[in-house]
């Protein structure tokens, strides 16, 4: 009888207790030991930019969870590229986490044999808070951290979509709707264009290298994949050459002139200046494009995804993870920092300030992280239905920066008027040896 | 103790008598501290980058000897070959552009006039500047749309131009950065040639009626020659190795119209991790600079030789 009788106190104490949890969003079972490795101290390298940013601003709620002293350094990306490769191949790496490119650095990594196996780890429930399963990432971060055998190398931490951004304004003086197919696209960017008034329909990425993460949206919505079953390369294939075409008529009938010569950088440029209608880019861009301080279109630009190609519609995807170097001697500590990395807290931290998008659905999909997301609701929605269509936006093999400069310098060189069908094939002459000499050795 | 007090002369004293034998005392010793800098820094990593260019080296796999092949290889890569012209051609443009407007300038800087000790001032301050700053700022500069020189050029009818963003005027416009940079320098080293020249040859040529033009040509010019000479030669080698301003505004592009051998090389050793390769394209620019500098050392002596031939 007693035992149907719930006390005002019992009843308290339950409350409070279920109002504990809710916070700490754990249940009762799982006991994270976040203590564990309290005392130890971590190096981290970082490729600097608004994640790095993101971790070291948090960084003390960190150590105060774990007792673990964290010392953690940015430095530009390709030159942190460059130091974590020699440091990882001298074998007694200066760092025990490391920030890492997917895109460039998945197949390099995973066959050198740089990352520590997180999938022991992730089965640990009192090292893995239960809010993180593999099934929470998307797709894509899970093709990029997880290697042929399934082991996770990696927490899948930011991934980039290639999305279209517009400038409304343009668009009303001139009264075309926005695209939803790249034929539409290039129809309404040849009414845009205005090369006596200085404004052009179309910019993007026109540098070797740089441009091959533009292409590729092109180049993926024709059909096309990147290797067969046997990896061999088919970027020359009649979907790259369509592509090509395409890139080549955008880039030299409706954009501004000299787009060859530019990156992300004169291409932002162009369209903050409200001299170009239309530009597909990562989806990072936000925050710069609505700063008033360095903009003239702020509130003024529509976000949405790459239109579709006859083949189907995708958003060529990046993105980087978060890892811990083989060779470190606090793999436990390192676990749990990139474990509180990619949590719900830090990811709607990043998404919220526009500074990247988290892999993770439970944070993307959260209406509350949502709701405090600083960029416009489009962007947003841009980010949402892109995660909708990723597909990875490179080829997952070794000479990824080979590639990118053959095969990109190929596709610039079109914009010079040359056959993109004798281009590809050129470039891929030279880089098949390439390619067959790593996967070989 | 006491027989140690008494022993320890005694002992000085047989030591110093075969010290006295051994003279003269080698002078190697102090030798060792340099030959041992000079092997571990220059000997050593020179050694070590010919044996690189030997395997198939591979950041992140196992390195094979293979001989020769990464030289073959060389011959058959047209982006190698590609930049062995654009290395020549930026070289000889900023070697030649500085040196003239070099040469200039200091004619002009050596006359007195009002202000002078001001301006050189000025002029000399674009040597003082990191070259990377300067890059990205020229780099804005030389935009299409939003740069200023278009802008300039604008204002005097001439039509906007692409600069380091067409394949066909990027390395002239480096060049423009590269002697607007370094033009200083051949202007101080020249000057100072100017200032030691005597005034005697003026003066005859003076009374003999020579024009502007003659004094330079037949007086100014050969007295200063040495001093161009070395002014060349600092600017061939800096030119062949230029790498901060290139990679800074163009990184080789667009597409590969500016990429010399230094930018591919680094791309070779550093984005693609292919040491072996990289190591061997190493050999064979410091090949070519080493040819370069014993052709214009070569030059340098054959004037002096004719000089004094034509003399005697």
């Amino acid at each position: 009888m007693a035992n149907h009788n719930i006390s005002r106190r019992t009843l308290l104490t339950g409350t409070a207790a279920a109002g504990a949890l809710s916070l700490t969003g754990l249940p009762a079972r799982a006991e994270v030991n976040w203590k564990k490795y309290a005392g130890t101290k971590l190096e981290v390298i970082l490729a600097k930019g608004p994640r790095g940013d993101n971790l070291q601003k948090n960084i003390k709620e960190f150590t105060e969870l774990t007792g673990i002293q964290v010392e953690s350094e940015q430095i530009p990306e390709q030159q942190q590229r460059q130091k974590v490769v020699i440091e990882l191949t001298s074998g007694r790496p200066s760092f025990d986490v490391v920030h890492l490119s997917y895109h460039v650095q998945k197949r390099q990594f995973e066959k050198a044999g740089w990352l520590a196996d997180m999938t022991p780890f992730m089965k640990d429930p009192t090292l893995t808070a239960p809010d993180l399963v593999e099934s929470d990432f998307s797709a894509a971060g899970l093709q990029y951290a997880k290697n042929d055998k399934g082991q996770m190398l990696s927490l899948p931490w930011s991934v980039d979509y290639f999305i279209l951004y517009y400038n409304k304004e343009l668009f009303q003086k001139k009264g075309v709707a926005v695209p939803k197919t790249l034929d539409e696209m290039v129809a309404a960017a040849e009414k845009l264009t205005d090369a006596k008034d200085g404004t052009y329909g179309f910019v993007g990425r026109g540098l070797r290298n740089a441009n091959m993460t533009l292409w590729t949206n092109f180049f993926l919505n024709y059909g096309g994949e990147f290797l067969d079953a046997k990896g061999n390369i088919l970027t020359d294939g009649p979907e790259a050459v369509a592509a090509t075409k395409l890139y080549q008529t955008l880039l030299t009938k409706v954009a501004p002139p000299g787009v060859a010569g530019f990156n992300w950088m004169e291409s932002m440029a162009s369209f903050t200046q409200g001299r170009s209608a239309m530009w597909i880019d990562g989806v990072g861009w936000a925050p710069p494009l609505e700063d008033p301080a360095a903009s003239r279109v702020v509130g003024k630009v529509g976000y949405t995804v790459v239109p579709a190609g006859p083949k189907g519609q995708y958003s060529a995807t990046y993105g980087d993870g978060i890892g811990i170097a083989a060779a470190s001697k606090n793999k436990g500590a390192a676990y749990l920092l990139c474990q509180w990395v990619v949590s719900k807290k830090q990811g709607a931290r990043l998404l919220q300030a526009g500074g990247g998008v988290p892999f993770r659905n439970s944070i993307l999909n959260d209406a509350e992280v949502q709701s405090g997301v600083k960029m416009p609701k489009e962007w947003l929605q841009s980010v949402i239905d892109s995660a909708k269509i990723s597909k990875l936006g490179l080829p997952v093999i070794i000479p990824v920066a080979e590639f990118r400069d053959l095969v990109g310098a190929a596709v610039t060189s079109t914009l010079a008027g040359t056959d993109p069908a004798t281009e590809l094939k050129k470039a891929h002459d030279q880089f098949r040896p390439i390619l067959e000499r790593s996967e070989k050795a | 103790m006491s027989a140690l007090t008494q022993s320890t002369p005694a002992a000085a004293r047989s030591d110093a008598a075969p010290e006295r034998e051994l003279r003269p005392p080698s002078y190697w010793p102090f030798v060792v501290p340099a030959l041992v800098v000079v092997l571990a820094i220059i000997i050593f990593p020179w050694v070590f980058t010919i044996w690189m260019s030997m395997n198939e080296w591979k950041v992140g796999s196992p390195t094979t000897f293979v001989g020769l092949s990464n030289y073959l290889r060389l011959t058959n890569d047209p982006r190698f070959l590609e930049a062995v012209g654009h290395t020549l051609v930026y070289t000889v443009l900023s070697v030649v552009l500085p040196l003239v407007l070099g040469t200039l300038s200091a004619v002009v800087f050596h006359q007195k006039f009002a202000g002078r000790g001001f301006l050189r001032g000025v002029f000399i301050m674009p040597m003082m500047a990191t070259p990377v700053a300067i890059a990205l700022v020229w780099t804005m500069m030389f935009h299409p749309q939003l740069g200023v020189l278009n802008y300039l050029l604008s204002l005097v009818g001439i039509p906007a131009q692409l600069w380091v963003f067409h394949p066909a005027t990027v390395i002239p416009s480096l060049v423009l950065v590269e002697t607007w940079q370094w033009t200083p320098l051949v202007m101080l080293i020249v000057l100072g040639g100017l200032a030691a020249i005597p005034t005697e040859p003026y003066e005859s040529a003076q009374i003999d009626g020579a024009s502007f033009w003659q004094v330079f040509r037949f007086i100014t010019l050969p007295l200063i020659m040495p001093f161009l000479f070395i002014a060349g030669m600092i600017r061939m080698i800096d030119a062949v190795k230029s790498f901060d301003i290139i990679f800074a505004i163009t990184q080789g592009g667009p597409g590969s119209a500016s990429e010399t051998i230094n930018i591919y090389l680094y791309s070779v050793a550093f984005t693609y991790y292919d040491l072996g390769y990289g190591s061997a394209i190493a050999v064979v620019f410091f090949l070519l600079i080493v040819l370069l500098a014993a052709v214009m050392l070569y030059a340098r002596q054959r004037m002096v030789w004719t000089e004094i031939a034509r003399g005697a």
